[in-house]
């Protein structure tokens, strides 16, 4: 005898958190009885596991039929067929959209494209998470991304207006749609070591201060989603910083007297004061090119962090030199772009002082 | 021109793409009622269109207002091909009939295709004008308000109680009719949901006439369902009680005398608030007096006759509870209190049945009518008196009342007049004191032939001990053609004559059925025999208001568990003690019931649910043969339904069955019979002996020690659940009871008769001569397979509980959260070596199973109760079995109970004023220390509702944020007549709806259960949108009543049809009511506790 049929609707749709966390994670039915059957279910409600089998299938049937709704969330909000009460709905929506750190540190930069969604098995393989997992986790990206992308106003914003996510999240989507579109390089081997709330933390800075939308006066063009193209221009103007000997200099000494006695590695930093200051304002004033604005991180690792911890600067020492490696610039009298410099160091500093790590 | 239909279409939402090239829509409306069509503009290229038209309106005749629905169509607009439909809604506008429900639909619906279920949705806003000075109720009955709840309806209250009202409708079903090989599966759908629509339209519109002229205002306990007989066409039936009801006053309606049962049953003992509001008992409301129905008279004049022919064979003197009878409805039901309302002195006599059994019942209910002399008078002048009050259209009832009460006069006592037709009551739950006695079950079934007339009909008779009348169906003259009609009348007639015979004069909790296989159909009628009081019109007079006071000298409700049948010419063999809790009334030992446990009786523990399943194979034939075939095993299907519940009612320690269904289901090659019902131990009952097992081979020593083993295993079984559900009575010296009554002798029976009217019977003895103990003969592997059937249902999971009634017997304190679900199984057995005994296995695992996934999936309601738990099956295919249940998981707290005692007396003490609570503080303070030994009288003092505000918080934590910022309206589902913790303020109509879903592309809907799983929730969204719409927040005394799936996996096909109904309502929290009622004296007292919750 075997069921052909077995359901269970309720007035008021049944949302188990653990068979939902098995459904997004991927796995097949036979394999979520099995975790569950582990999981000692069976012994603490003395349910069999055919009942727990009718009872995952059920599940999967629901999630599979909320899906839909979830990837439009206020659809969720508004339709009538379940009736979920709000803190589930929340729970649904947030768990839906939430994704795996190993997950996203592989995708993150990458173009959202169908040559990025085939080698979804490969970043399986390599991940450890479900190829549908992934697949969930990547066309939530995906979709997120077109639907704000054109967006004017602020990205997190619009990402929560439109998916209902926690704020938390939300800016968590920013980021990914940030780095999506500006295809910022992270898979090198030498980023590895970034976790995505370092990327995340810097794509949030980026986005409140490199952006038009950062800058007060352009409504015209509130767009998040990009680079602000003039300020990129004006970075290149920063290059007298190094290009400049004298001021170079002058910048060198500024730092040293007001650090002398206050690093441990004072005589490293010394040495390597122009090299360090060089690559910064480098990197800045090539940003203009698309190659060089992926490689971004590629070059503050390359070029700042890796010296400094080659010599072992400690974090604080890294923190003591970069404040006042920007603040010094305000007494160089013969520099003019203090606004595009603070512009460009206090988002910068911030970034590197989080991406100082092992 | 009688009404004005305005109809507006404001708005669509999240419409499907109907044009791939643009992925947008162009949608616009139709709206038609009758053969009228309005059109909305074209709204182009949205998937959201505002149409905001102009109000369509429509001018049509109230006929058609009852009988039609509202459709209106979605259509997709195309330039150069057909327009396509999106989907359609059907409003039914019969809520805006009456004045008292809704006045305005509004609301957005989904708009529904059978084919692709849900596809967006839409808002409409409905209003009805009538034109109130036509003489509109000629064709029409608008103004008769329908409830399928099977109670009076909280917020209402029984001025009369009429009686039976029925009607069926017949027509020709359109996915049979020649035209349906031409056209699409959609049309032929909705060809189909629009016939039925109309159809139930049009039998509501005649049953209302019927009530009408009987000149009530209102159906209770309205269950209408649908046959479909296939090529012979389609029945709408409908059966109901007509009533005329009162509305409570608001002001009444807001004090907690209404309310839901919870708090009713714990304040019924205890009420003796005279509120003047709502306590409109005796000359406090001349309407009523106004307004009754003649056939009191006569019972009228029974009574008075009763005392010079003395026909009772028992000492007692009294009033002849046997013949036509009054029923009184004491007041409003929530109010008016508990146990019957009668000195058992002067009240319970045997009646001395058979010679005065003819006896019909006029239902009429009616309050606080004089039983004195003034009566006799009334009812001598009634007919003339009250034709002048009335008006025409009534003029051939009075005609018939007045001769009924002149017949009455002139008669012998013991003669009678009809006042209507069937002493029947489809409630299960009565105002306090209208049920004075309870026979038993009595059931008929009778298997017919569709299309062709008559067939062997078989009726059974179930008391409350195991027993059988086996009638033999060539008593009827079968050559006459029958209508639909006739079959039930006939079946009807059965129940009517088994209640006699149980020394009843009206069946309540009354309920019909069918099943349909091919080209046979059983009908079944099932019911309560009762007696009901006439004694009750004596003391509502006599003593006003203060009849409630008397009832606390009476010992607590044990009255309808006495015997209405004269003890020493019993209908069938019976066991009878006096009643345990009176000692002064003979009792049976068990006692079965179609309806809910009244609120006054006194129960020990918990009850349970308690199902017996039964498989029978059976031959394919044709036919005749069929028919035959079918006949000749229900008698024993009945028996071992019968045998089994008894047995497991027994291994469950208790001594009572309530809401007792039997379903019998007939397939092609088999039957099957399902019985669930809610075990208690009740209070008036002896105790239940224990199951002995006994061998045929007796000096086989291993045999011997099986069954000493089996024994060991049934005993300790018994132990167990004893334990489980709390029964501990207390223990009553033998010589208290007094001896057993003569006849202890048979325990089980069958008994046959050979024709219907045949008081002689030839008694099968099946009994095995022990006394106490029920014995099992186990001689055979059929018998053991019983045995072992019995030991493998397995107890619920400790903090389950689960009842088919209304109310868990000892459960009270009951939390706001519910869950309203419906499952489906459909299982395939294999075909190979199919026995009765593997089938009937199969088909007990499958349910057990069922229970099991329930049990599990609720989990997180613990401790919880599945109330009100409905099972159906039915035999779609060859090898298939379908199990449908719809239940309701209520949580309740466990160890709130204590807590809110206390409270309550202190929170009760603290109130200056003299309100209700004063009153019942001496009763709840009775009850704290009885805790132990009367778990359920205690519970009753344990309202959820008068927490302390610490409670009321807690509850409104837990619902509230399902409630708040949402953008849909929650809309709660129950089969229950009431919500936990809340009380009803408005009852918006009957919702009763009608769906087919077929789809062609079964797998890409995820495979049958994906298909039905969607329809089902479809279903409920659906019923929660109109519900809505009409301004309601749930539906209660929800049903499925149908839910017909049809396959073939082959083709990729399904097809679902399903039947739902239920009362749309507006309910109020009672934590928040609370507020408003208590706020000055919380106020004052307790600021600190009230004052954040009130905030929140």
């Amino acid at each position: 005898m075997t069921n052909e049929l077995d359901i269970f609707v309720g007035n008021t749709t049944l949302i188990d958190e653990d068979v939902y966390r098995l459904w997004l994670d991927g796995y097949s039915v036979s394999d979520a009885v099995g975790l569950r059957v582990r999981s000692g279910i069976l012994e603490q409600t003395g349910a069999t596991a055919g009942v727990l089998q009718s009872d995952t299938m059920d599940h999967y049937r629901t999630f599979h039929m909320l899906e839909r709704l979830l990837h439009t969330p206020p659809k969720l909000l508004h339709q009538l067929v379940f009736q979920i009460p709000p803190s589930r709905q929340a729970l649904l929506i947030e768990r839906y959209y939430a994704f795996d750190e190993a997950f996203v540190r592989e995708v993150l930069g990458k173009k959202l494209s169908k040559g990025t969604k085939k080698d979804l098995d490969n970043i399986s393989a390599k991940t450890g998470v479900t190829l549908k997992s992934c697949r969930r986790q990547f066309d939530n990206f995906k979709r997120v991304f077109k639907v704000v992308e054109e967006m004017r106003g602020s990205l997190a914003g619009n990402i929560q207006q439109h998916f209902l996510l926690s704020d938390r999240l939300a800016r968590d989507y920013a980021a990914v749609v940030f780095f999506a579109n500006n295809r910022f390089e992270t898979g090198k081997k030498k980023l590895q070591y970034l976790t995505f709330g370092d990327l995340a933390f810097c794509a949030e800075l980026m986005i409140q201060n490199w952006t038009p939308g950062a800058v007060a006066d352009s409504q015209l063009d509130d767009m998040d989603v990009d680079l602000d193209k003039e300020f990129l221009q004006d970075l290149k103007e920063l290059k007298v910083l190094v290009a400049d000997k004298d001021l170079l200099d002058l910048h060198k000494s500024l730092v040293c007297t007001a650090l002398r006695g206050k690093l441990s590695v004072f005589a490293e930093m010394e040495a390597n004061f122009k090299n360090l200051s060089r690559g910064l304002v480098n990197i800045a004033s090539k940003l203009t090119h698309t190659k060089d604005v992926r490689d971004l991180f590629v070059d503050l690792v390359e070029k700042f962090i890796e010296p400094c911890r080659s010599d072992r600067w400690p974090l604080n020492d890294v923190r003591l030199f970069l404040n006042q490696y920007s603040a010094s610039v305000h007494s160089l009298d013969g520099f003019r772009h203090q606004t595009l410099w603070d512009r460009y160091m206090v988002t910068l500093r911030s970034c590197l002082l989080r991406m100082y790590h092992d | 021109m009688p009404g004005k239909l305005k109809v507006k279409i404001v708005a669509g939402r999240h419409l499907p793409v109907m044009d791939r090239a643009s992925d947008l829509t162009d949608a616009f409306v139709e709206v038609k009622f009758g053969n009228t069509t309005f059109k909305t503009d074209v709204y182009h290229k949205s998937l959201n269109p505002q149409w905001n038209s102009e109000w369509f309106k429509f001018e049509v005749d109230d006929e058609d207002l009852q009988d039609e629905p509202l459709q209106i169509t979605v259509l997709d607009h195309d330039t150069y091909s057909a327009n396509d439909a999106i989907g359609k809604v059907y409003i039914d506008i019969d809520p805006l009939l009456y004045s008292e429900a809704a006045t305005v639909i509004s609301g957005w619906f989904p708009i529904y295709d059978t084919i692709h279920g849900i596809r967006g949705e839409i808002n409409v806003v409905v209003k009805v004008d009538l034109f109130n000075d036509l003489n509109r109720f000629r064709q029409s009955s608008c103004g008769v308000k329908f409830f399928c709840t099977t109670s009076i309806p909280k917020c209402y209250r029984a001025v009369i109680i009429h009686g039976f009202v029925e009607e069926l409708v017949v027509n020709e079903d359109p996915e049979y009719q020649w035209i349906d090989r031409i056209r699409t599966p959609r049309a032929s759908n909705e060809a189909r949901q629009r016939l039925i629509s109309l159809m139930s339209g049009e039998l509501q519109r005649k049953i209302g006439l019927k009530v009408l002229e009987m000149r009530g205002n209102a159906v209770v306990g309205y269950l209408q369902c649908f046959d479909l007989e296939g090529e012979s066409g389609l029945v709408v039936r409908a059966i109901g009680t007509a009533c005329t009801l009162d509305k409570l006053s608001s002001t009444a309606a807001f004090l907690p005398a209404c309310n839901s049962p919870s708090k009713e049953m714990k304040e019924i003992p205890f009420n003796e608030d005279p509120n003047p509001n709502t306590h409109s008992s005796g000359p406090s409301t001349p309407l009523k007096n106004q307004t009754y129905s003649f056939s009191p008279s006569k019972s009228y004049s029974r009574q008075s006759s009763s005392s010079d022919t003395d026909l009772s064979l028992t000492p007692k003197t009294a009033p002849y509870p046997q013949g036509p009878r009054i029923f009184l409805c004491p007041s409003s039901p929530s109010l008016s209190s508990g146990s019957p309302h009668l000195k058992k002195s002067c009240l319970f006599s045997e009646s001395s049945l058979i010679p005065h059994h003819s006896s019909h019942v006029s239902p009429v209910l009616r309050k606080s009518v004089s039983f004195s002399e003034e009566l006799l008078l009334a009812a001598s002048g009634m007919g003339s008196g009250s034709a002048g009050k009335e008006g025409g259209p009534f003029k051939a009832l009075l005609r018939q009342q007045t001769q009924s009460a002149l017949e009455q006069r002139g008669g012998s006592p013991h003669r009678f007049c009809r006042s209507r037709e069937f002493p029947f009551f489809t409630l299960t739950a009565f105002p306090p004191g209208f049920l004075v006695h309870v026979g038993g079950v009595v059931s008929a079934r009778s298997v017919k032939l569709l299309d062709r007339i008559h067939n062997p009909a078989f009726v059974g008779i179930m008391g409350n001990t195991r027993s059988y009348k086996l009638l033999d169906w060539n008593s009827f003259n079968s050559d006459e053609p029958e209508t639909r009609d006739a079959w039930w009348a006939e079946i009807r007639q059965e129940i009517k004559s088994h209640a006699k015979a149980l020394g009843c004069h009206a069946v309540v909790g009354y309920s019909e059925s069918t099943s349909i296989c091919e080209e046979v159909c059983i009908l079944s009628a099932s019911g309560t025999a009762a007696v009901l009081n006439p004694r009750f019109l004596q003391d509502g007079t006599v003593e006003g208001c203060l009849e409630q006071r008397l009832e606390e000298n009476l010992p607590a409700g044990c009255g309808f568990c006495h015997i209405p049948y004269d003890e020493l010419n019993m209908p069938f063999p019976a066991h009878l003690t006096y009643c345990y809790s009176c000692r002064k009334q003979k009792v049976p030992d068990v006692l079965f019931t179609t309806i809910d446990l009244p609120a006054d009786a006194t129960v020990i523990g918990k009850g349970c649910l308690i199902q017996a399943r039964l498989c029978r194979l059976k031959k394919k034939a044709q036919a005749e043969a069929n028919a035959t075939a079918i006949s000749n095993l229900l008698p024993f299907m009945e028996y071992e339904v019968h045998t089994q519940l008894m047995n497991k009612l027994k291994l469950k320690g208790m001594n009572a069955l309530f809401g007792l269904r039997i379903q019998i289901t007939v397939g092609e090659n088999m039957l099957m019979g399902l019985a669930s019902a809610t075990g208690v131990y009740l209070t008036a009952l002896p105790t239940p002996g224990g199951i002995q097992i006994a061998g045929k081979t007796p000096n086989d020593g291993s045999y011997e020690q099986h069954i000493s083993h089996m024994q060991k295993k049934i005993n300790d079984t018994i132990a167990k659940n004893k334990e489980l559900y709390e029964i501990n009575p207390p223990e009553i010296p033998e010589e208290i009871i007094g001896s057993p009554i003569p006849e202890p002798r048979q325990r089980s029976r069958l008994l046959r008769s050979q024709s219907e009217s045949s008081d002689e019977v030839i008694e099968l003895d099946l009994s095995h001569g022990k006394k106490d103990a029920f014995v099992l003969e186990i001689d055979d592997t059929d018998a053991m397979e019983d045995v072992h059937s019995l030991l493998t249902d397995v107890p619920p999971p400790s903090g389950f509980y689960s009842c088919n009634t209304e109310i868990m017997p000892g459960i009270n304190n009951w939390t706001s959260e519910i869950q309203m679900f419906t499952s489906v199984r459909v299982s395939r057995l294999s075909n190979i070596n199919l026995t009765n005994q593997t089938l009937n296995k199969n088909f007990n695992d499958l349910c057990e199973n069922l229970l099991k996934s329930l049990y599990f999936k609720l989990r997180s309601m613990i401790p919880c109760c599945l109330c009100h738990v409905n099972f159906t099956v039915s035999l779609p295919e060859d090898e298939l079995i379908q199990v449908t249940v719809t239940a309701v998981a209520i949580t309740f707290d466990k160890h709130q109970a204590v807590q809110t005692t206390k409270t309550q007396v202190e929170k009760s003490s603290q109130r200056a004023s003299i309100d209700n609570e004063e009153l019942l503080q001496f009763p709840l303070e009775l009850c704290t220390d009885t805790l132990a030994s009367h778990p359920f009288s205690s519970a009753k003092a344990m309202p959820v509702e008068k927490a302390s505000p610490l409670t009321e918080g807690h509850f409104r934590q837990r619902s509230a944020p399902a409630c708040a910022n949402s953008t849909v309206g929650v809309v709660k589902m129950t089969p229950l007549s009431f919500i936990p913790g809340a009380k009803i303020t408005k009852y918006l109509g009957i919702i009763n709806m009608f769906f087919i879903r077929e789809t062609t592309s079964l797998r890409e809907e995820g495979g049958v259960s994906g298909f039905l799983h969607a329809f089902i929730a479809e279903v409920f969204a659906m019923v929660r949108a109109h519900v809505a719409a009409l301004g309601g927040n749930a539906v209660v005394s929800y049903i499925m009543k149908q839910c017909v799936f049809m396959e073939n996996p082959n083709k990729n096909q399904a097809q679902c049809l399903i039947n739902v109904s239920g009362d749309a309502v507006i309910f109020v929290r009672e934590s928040e009511l609370e507020i408003i009622s208590t706020q000055q004296p919380i106020a004052s007292c307790q600021p600190a506790c009230s004052g954040g919750e009130i905030a929140t």
